[in-house]
Parts: structure tokens; C-alpha cells; sequence
């Protein structure tokens, strides 16, 4: 393979230049010095550690140009831990490069490959221990162990069912019902027309019976934001612009991506932006997807008032909320 | 015989006695390793891992990795009387109580990111200078697979304090699990004990993190390092090294002293990193609930890559008979990253079969001299980084008064076009580069020193190079391209013809170089 024109040759390992510590006692000494004084420093370091752990309180704050404002516990317990590590190799390296034999060694490398006739000995040995065993032959054992053995290798995913409940059709509802009324999150109070200004945004949820638990799996499903436009500005069809209340409109917080909170929403443009991939909707054309990865609108919810004049649920969502899914069907 | 002789004398006699492990020891104990600053980068990732282990078994003395509801009476005020879990309260009460639970903290993420990016660097070097060539295809393969598994344990790791921050990164682990066509819903109901987020996932993941993967990085670095143990560790070119030996130091004391020595450095940096450096403040994010988020989420960025291919992710969602399939997760989350680094994997195969070359190699090779494999690994890395750039695009679009759209787009032709063009300008420069080699050899080093010869013209004096560079620039291989005719002797088209066509195609593109200099050329010039 390699090249028939004759190559430059290769005129061997360089001769050996003496380090100054290996000819001048002097020079050895003064690194023998340098290598205690690391240590030393090492154990200042720990001395400091254990001292900042007993002496200096957690609520010190001391501030640091560069640092800011510093907690000095948190500082000099950690400062005099990396001092008591740092040094210990500081020295040993130094102690290995001044003084410790630097000539190279050079050793000759071993073929991997193991000789022909060790080769031949192993295969006859696996053919005679195999043929020993009668696997080749007897076909029915053969058979039988490798299903055994299959089954056996697939036990453990049948121990695992119990790790959660089938999803059912809990991907697919929320806890919004008709009536429902829209609470404000936090605080829990319910929500008037009026409460809410043109521009102005709420987070809200589901109301819950006094006293009663919300799970944060419910959160990430029932997580409503509430926007107030000029109803003017809506660019909707006749049943969309029925979902909305005096120009307050209901969607989803829960992103049609990857479920995070859509929580960015910019006044001037109504546009709501996802923070985790910049998924951006229109809230004017009922949150259409104008700018990156999200595929699908943001479910809107049909909001209207109860006689006491708080806002409710029209109806549940009409479609699934969050990210999407094998059997979602639209 | 001193006492002390004496006394170490019995103890090797007792435990020899008992293993014949003097032999060995006496064998391993003089085994030379060879010293180039690039080796020391596998020895950080070890290191850190050692250090992941010690401040990791510290922090889980106080950690409660429950998502039980608990309301907060701790030291920290802000956050006073709010709901959250219980690994969040104990997070805190780590960072806040316990005292060095909060450089214990930091210690563990920068060493977790130390660990990950020592990896990332190391496995760099491995790849740019041929050290994944037979016979070390098997440690490769193992470190695809150690950088895999970091990525997850990293993950994984940050995830456990359930903050507001990191449990939106499980959302969208969620989403992806979710996002898999037919068992989709399934896996996530079972990984996360029912709907998101429930109360199962922290305790399990736990688990994982604590045990399951440390235990397989264990095994993994075992077989790593024993194999390097036993192949030998490679070296770079030079006068005197050869692909039948190894120079270097000896085990005992020089090679001990300095790699023991470097832990404690590693440690030591990694210590006032995490004394200086606020890492993860997860009091400044707040407990999690799906409901809320903050502005400018990030994961780690050896996550980055990844969010920033889902970010410039197509709005692509197929709906047909009544199911779902999200291209926009699909691809960018599990397709591409799965090509990546099944690829990666696979290579030192590929090059193999490229080259036909299936003999050993112990002499690592300068980067330039192998023009296609540096440019592809530049490729990768500039795909990887147009990526990551887009993975921080509301950060750059903040800091940089941007739009978020701007570099969106950017990113999105970026990503088709950067790294083609990147492949080609790195093997140019890499042909460059060995055109300068070849200079330097036959004409020497400018001296920078101008003499006027005496018809007037103004030459500059060069200066031979000593045989040792000339040997260093001149030592590897330059191998012809593999022929491989489309038809046998008989003229007729042989089987798999196709196959060898790209293989052929392949072959040549491996093997484009600057022909080095022999000894000729030398002679050649003298005479001049």
C-alpha cells in the first residue's frame, strides 16, 4: 500500500535534554521547596473550608465586584475547598515534572491477533463443546429453549403494565363543562365582564367546590387565558365570534405543540407567543398559527355570563387541548 | 531491611500469596502511556464522573424526591407559604439550610456540564485525528454510547428539583413521548403514572438517575478504559514513533502522579466553579405548575442542539383516518437526532469500507493529512451549532435586538446551507495546509531576513526545517484511491455495481491530497 518513491527517513527519538533539578542539587532542592509550599497551600485551603463551615454564619452577605452580592458562607467554604484540591495536584504535578524520571520509555506494542493455531484450537473446542451439547442435533430442544428463552426476555414489559392507568379518553377532555365558570389563578374568584379592560389578560381555570383539590394534572389541561379586544378587531367566522363575550375571547394556555403555558402575549400586535419554540397565534383570527412550529391553533373555548353576570363555559372544548397525539383525530 | 520494608514486604507477600497478583502488577506497573495535552480530555470527563458521583451521594442525604404537595415554611422568604413539591421545598432547603448543600449543588451542575463537554471535546479529538480506526471500533461505539447516556442523566439530573423551569423541559419530553405514532398516549400514561405532570415521575426518574444510569456508565467506563488498557493508548507522530511501539512515560511514579495530581486540579476547578459561579438558581424560577412559565426557557446546552431543531421545526402534522402524526416533534426530536448519531456510531465502519483499509492503527494522524474526515467532522459540528444557535433564539433575539423571526429564518436555510459550505472550505484549507507542509520541507522556514543579491533583486533567506519536523511532515501514509472496476476481466458489469460506483466515488474523494515529499524531490532540489 504504502509509497515504492523512497521517503524521507525517520532519524529516531530525540537525544534526552537534562531538566536543571537533575544535574544541579541546588536546583532539586528549590524544587523539593516549591512542591511543599504547594502542599501547604493545600492545607491552608482545608483550614479555611473547616473554619468558614463552624465560624461565618449562612445569612453574611458580603458584595464582590465581580460576584454581586455574595452569600460569604456559601463563598469561602467553597473557595477554601477548590484552594485544599487544587493544590494537592498543583503539587504532585510539580513533583512529577521536576523530579521524578522525565526520559521516555519506549515499549514495543503486541499484535492483537491471536496465532493461527490458537484460533483453530478455539474452534474446534466451541465445535466440540457445541456438538458435546447436541444443539446442532437435537432441533427440539433447540426450539423449545430459544421460545423459553424469548417469553422469559419479554416478562419484564408485563410487569411493567401497572406503571400508569390506559390514557382512555383523558387526553382528549378537560374539566370544562357547560356552566362551568372561569376563576381567576391564582386567587380563585370568579370573573365579570367588566372586570376585565380592553388589552387586559387573565389567567383563569375551571371553578371547584369550595375546599376541593386541583391536581396539577388538571391545571395542564383546564389552563384558560382570557383576552379582552375591541370586539371590532375579531377577524372570526359567525360561530367563532358566538364563543366570544363583549369582545373577551377564551383559549387554551396549554400550547398545540408541546403543552407549554402560552403565556406571552403582545398588545400591540395580539399576538400570543409560546416561550419554550416561539409558536406565535393570531388571537384576532382564533389563535391561527403564524410563525413557527406549532401545527394547529390553540382550542378556543365558547365563553358567555350566567345570570349573576360572571362568565362561564358555553360548552366543553370542542377539541383536545395540548400537544398532539396517535389518536387525536383532527 | 528496614521495619518499613519489612512490613510492606509482608503485606505484597500476603495478598500475593492469595492472588498472584505481583505478576501482573509488575507487568502493568511499567506499562508507558504517551503524554500529549489532547489525552488529558477523556481524563477530565473520568474525573468529573468520579466528582458527579461524590457531591451527587451528598445531595441525595437531604433531597426528597417526592411530588407530594407540601406548603413552604422554609428559610427562603419569597416563597413562603407557597405550594410545592416536596423535592422542591428539599431542593431548597438544600440551598439554603444545609450548609455547603448549596456549593454542593452547584459543584454537581458544573461538573455535570464539565463531564458532558469533556466528552464532547474528547470525543472530537478522537474523531479528527483517526484514533476510532481498527483496532479501537469497539471504544467508540462505547463512547457514542456513554455520550448518549450523558445527555439523558443530564437531563434527567436537572429535571429533579421541580422547578418551574425544568418541569417544563418534562413537559416537553412528555410531549415527545406522546407524539410517538400508535403507543404514544400509552408510554406517556405509563412513564408518567397517568396524565401529565402527576405525581409519580420525580420519584422515578430518581431511580434512574441515582441508579440505574450510574450503574451503566460504571460498566461502560470499565470496558472504556480497560480496552484502552489493553490496546495501548495511540500517539501522535514523530521522530521515533512508529506504529509498533508506544513512547511515553511509565505508569509508576510519573504517569501516576500526574493523573492523580490532574483529578485533584479537576476537582479543585470544578470546587471554585461551583464556590463563584451561581449555577441553576431554582429559588429565582419557582415551584412548577403546567399552568405558568417564564420568558426565555432553556434547557442545558447539551440539550440545546436538540430544542433548536424543534424550534425550527415546519408547522407539519399529518391527519388521516382519524389519527395524528406530528412531523414537528418527529422529526427534529427523535428522526434526525436518530440519523445523527446512528451515523456517528457507524462511522469508523464507513470510512473503513470507504478506504478498504482493515489493517491496525496505533499512529494517530494529523487532522490536515485526512482532508474528507476533517471536513465532515466540521460539517457536523456546524450543523450541531447552527442548531444550538436556534435552540437560544429568543436569547439572541433579546440581546441583539432581533426578531425572533430573523434568526428563525436564519437558522432554518443556515441549517441546509452552512454545512455543505463549511465541508467544503475545511477540506480546502486542510489541502491548504499540507501544500504548506510540502513548502516548508522542500524550500525550509523564512527567516524573515532579506538579502539583495548583487544583480540587485531582493531575495528572502530560507532556512532548512530539522529532520524532525521534515520526518513529522512527511511520516503518514498517502494511499491511492480503491479501483474498483464496474466490470470484471470479462467486460461484464458485475453484481452490485452501484454500490460499487459510490464506494469508488467515496474512495477517491477520501484519498484527494498534496502529494507529500519523498527523498527524490529533496535530491531534486539540492541539485538546483
Amino acid at each position: 500500500m504504502s509509497n515504492e518513491i523512497e521517503a524521507i527517513k525517520d532519524p529516531g527519538l530525540p537525544a534526552h535534554v537534562h531538566r536543571r533539578a537533575d544535574t544541579d542539587p541546588k536546583a532539586a532542592k528549590k524544587a523539593e521547596r516549591q512542591v511543599a509550599i504547594l502542599f501547604l497551600l493545600s492545607a491552608l485551603g482545608t483550614v479555611t473550608m473547616i473554619g468558614s463551615y463552624i465560624f461565618i454564619s449562612q445569612d453574611i452577605f458580603i458584595f464582590f465586584p465581580v460576584l454581586g452580592n455574595t452569600n460569604a458562607h456559601q463563598l469561602f467554604l467553597g473557595l477554601g475547598m477548590a484552594a485544599s484540591l487544587f493544590f494537592i495536584g498543583m503539587g504532585a504535578i510539580h513533583w512529577a515534572k521536576t523530579l521524578m524520571p522525565d526520559e521516555e520509555v519506549v515499549i514495543q506494542r503486541h499484535e492483537f491477533r491471536s496465532p493461527d493455531e490458537d484460533r483453530a484450537d478455539f474452534v474446534a473446542t466451541a465445535k466440540a463443546g457445541a456438538a458435546a451439547a447436541g444443539l446442532g442435533r437435537r432441533s427440539l430442544i433447540k426450539r423449545s429453549l430459544g421460545l423459553s428463552l424469548g417469553l422469559a426476555g419479554l416478562s419484564p414489559l408485563i410487569l411493567l403494565r401497572d406503571l400508569g392507568p390506559l390514557p382512555k379518553d383523558e387526553l382528549s377532555k378537560t374539566s370544562w363543562k357547560a356552566g362551568t365558570r372561569l376563576v381567576t389563578d391564582p386567587g380563585d374568584r370568579p370573573i365579570r365582564a367588566e372586570d376585565l379592560e380592553v388589552g387586559a389578560v387573565a389567567q383563569t381555570l375551571p371553578e371547584i367546590a369550595k375546599g376541593g383539590h386541583r391536581a396539577l394534572s388538571d391545571i395542564g389541561k383546564d389552563a384558560v387565558l382570557l383576552i379582552r379586544l375591541r370586539p371590532e378587531e375579531f377577524n372570526l367566522d359567525a360561530e367563532r365570534l358566538s364563543w366570544t363575550h363583549e369582545g373577551i375571547i377564551a383559549f387554551s394556555k396549554i400550547c398545540s405543540h408541546m403543552g407549554c403555558a402560552v403565556a406571552l402575549y403582545e398588545q400591540q400586535t395580539k399576538h400570543l407567543l409560546c416561550p419554550c419554540h416561539q409558536s406565535t397565534f393570531d388571537v384576532t383570527r382564533a389563535a391561527k398559527v403564524i410563525f413557527g412550529p406549532a401545527a394547529r391553533p390553540l382550542p378556543q373555548l365558547a365563553i358567555t355570563v350566567d345570570s349573576e353576570g360572571y362568565l362561564i363555559a358555553k360548552q366543553p372544548f370542542t377539541e383536545p387541548v395540548g400537544p398532539s397525539f396517535w389518536e387525536r383525530s383532527s | 531491611m528496614t521495619a518499613r520494608e519489612r512490613i510492606a514486604g509482608s503485606v505484597a507477600n500476603y495478598v500475593d500469596e492469595r492472588t498472584g497478583a505481583a505478576a501482573w502488577m509488575k507487568k502493568n506497573l511499567n506499562k508507558v502511556f504517551p503524554d500529549h495535552w489532547s489525552f488529558l480530555l477523556g481524563e477530565i470527563a473520568l474525573y468529573s464522573f468520579v466528582i458527579l458521583l461524590l457531591s451527587g451521594t451528598f445531595l441525595t442525604f437531604w433531597f426528597d424526591p417526592s411530588q407530594r404537595e407540601v406548603i413552604y415554611d422554609g428559610g427562603y422568604q419569597p416563597l413562603s407559604g407557597l405550594k410545592m413539591s416536596a423535592a422542591y421545598a428539599s431542593t431548597l432547603h438544600i440551598s439554603f439550610e444545609v450548609r455547603g448543600g448549596l456549593l454542593m449543588r452547584q459543584i454537581h451542575h458544573w461538573a455535570a456540564l464539565i463531564f458532558m463537554a469533556a466528552i464532547v471535546v474528547h470525543l472530537m479529538r478522537v474523531y479528527f485525528t483517526g484514533a476510532f480506526r481498527k483496532p479501537r471500533e469497539f471504544n467508540w461505539i462505547i463512547g457514542v454510547g456513554l455520550l448518549t447516556l450523558g445527555i439523558v442523566e443530564g437531563f434527567l439530573g436537572y429535571s429533579l428539583p421541580d422547578d418551574l423551569l425544568s418541569g417544563t423541559g418534562i413537559r416537553i419530553a412528555e410531549a415527545i413521548i406522546q407524539a410517538l405514532p400508535l403507543v404514544g398516549s400509552y408510554l406517556a400514561f405509563f412513564a408518567f403514572g397517568g396524565a401529565f405532570p402527576g405525581e409519580a415521575f420525580i420519584p422515578r426518574i430518581y431511580t434512574v438517575h441515582v441508579l440505574l444510569l450510574p450503574g451503566a456508565f460504571l460498566a461502560l467506563i470499565t470496558v472504556h478504559l480497560m480496552l484502552v488498557w489493553y490496546q495501548k493508548h495511540t500517539q501522535y507522530p514523530g521522530p521515533g514513533r512508529t506504529e509498533k511501539n508506544v513512547v511515553g512515560y511509565p505508569l509508576l511514579p510519573v504517569y501516576m502522579a500526574k493523573a492523580g495530581g490532574f483529578f485533584f486540579i479537576v476537582f479543585g476547578v470544578t470546587a471554585f466553579l461551583g464556590a463563584v459561579a451561581s449555577i441553576n438558581p431554582i429559588w429565582l424560577y419557582g415551584p412548577y405548575t403546567p399552568g405558568q412559565i417564564s420568558a426565555g426557557s432553556q434547557p442545558d446546552w447539551y440539550m440545546g442542539w436538540l430544542d433548536g431543531l424543534v424550534r425550527m421545526a415546519p408547522p407539519l402534522e399529518t391527519h388521516a383516518f382519524g389519527h395524528t402524526i406530528s412531523w414537528n416533534i418527529l422529526i427534529p426530536g427523535l428522526i434526525v437526532p436518530g440519523i445523527l448519531f446512528t451515523g456517528m456510531a457507524l462511522y469508523p465502519f464507513i470510512e473503513s469500507w470507504m478506504t478498504g483499509d482493515k489493517r491496525e492503527h496505533h499512529l494517530l494522524d494529523r487532522p490536515r493529512n485526512a482532508p474528507n474526515r476533517t471536513a465532515l467532522g466540521v460539517m457536523s459540528l456546524t450543523f450541531m451549532l447552527v442548531a444550538l444557535i436556534n435552540g437560544g433564539n429568543d436569547i439572541i433575539a433579546t440581546t441583539f435586538h432581533l426578531t425572533i423571526n430573523q434568526i428563525m429564518w436564519f437558522s432554518r436555510i443556515a441549517i441546509f446551507v452552512l454545512p455543505p459550505l463549511s465541508f467544503v472550505i475545511t477540506k480546502r484549507l486542510c489541502l491548504s495546509l499540507q501544500r504548506a507542509d510540502r513548502d516548508l520541507v522542500l524550500h525550509g522556514r523564512e527567516t524573515g531576513r532579506l538579502v539583495m543579491m548583487p544583480h540587485g533583486e531582493f531575495v528572502e533567506v530560507h532556512e532548512p526545517i530539522s529532520a524532525e519536523k521534515a520526518w513529522l511532515l512527511t511520516q503518514h501514509e498517502q494511499n491511492p484511491a480503491l479501483a474498483l472496476d464496474e466490470n470484471d476481466s470479462r467486460g461484464v458489469r458485475r453484481p452490485g455495481a452501484l454500490k460499487n460506483k459510490l464506494r469508488a466515488r467515496l474512495s477517491k474523494a477520501h484519498a484527494v491530497a498534496v502529494p507529500k515529499v519523498t527523498a527524490e524531490d529533496l535530491k531534486e532540489i539540492e541539485h538546483h
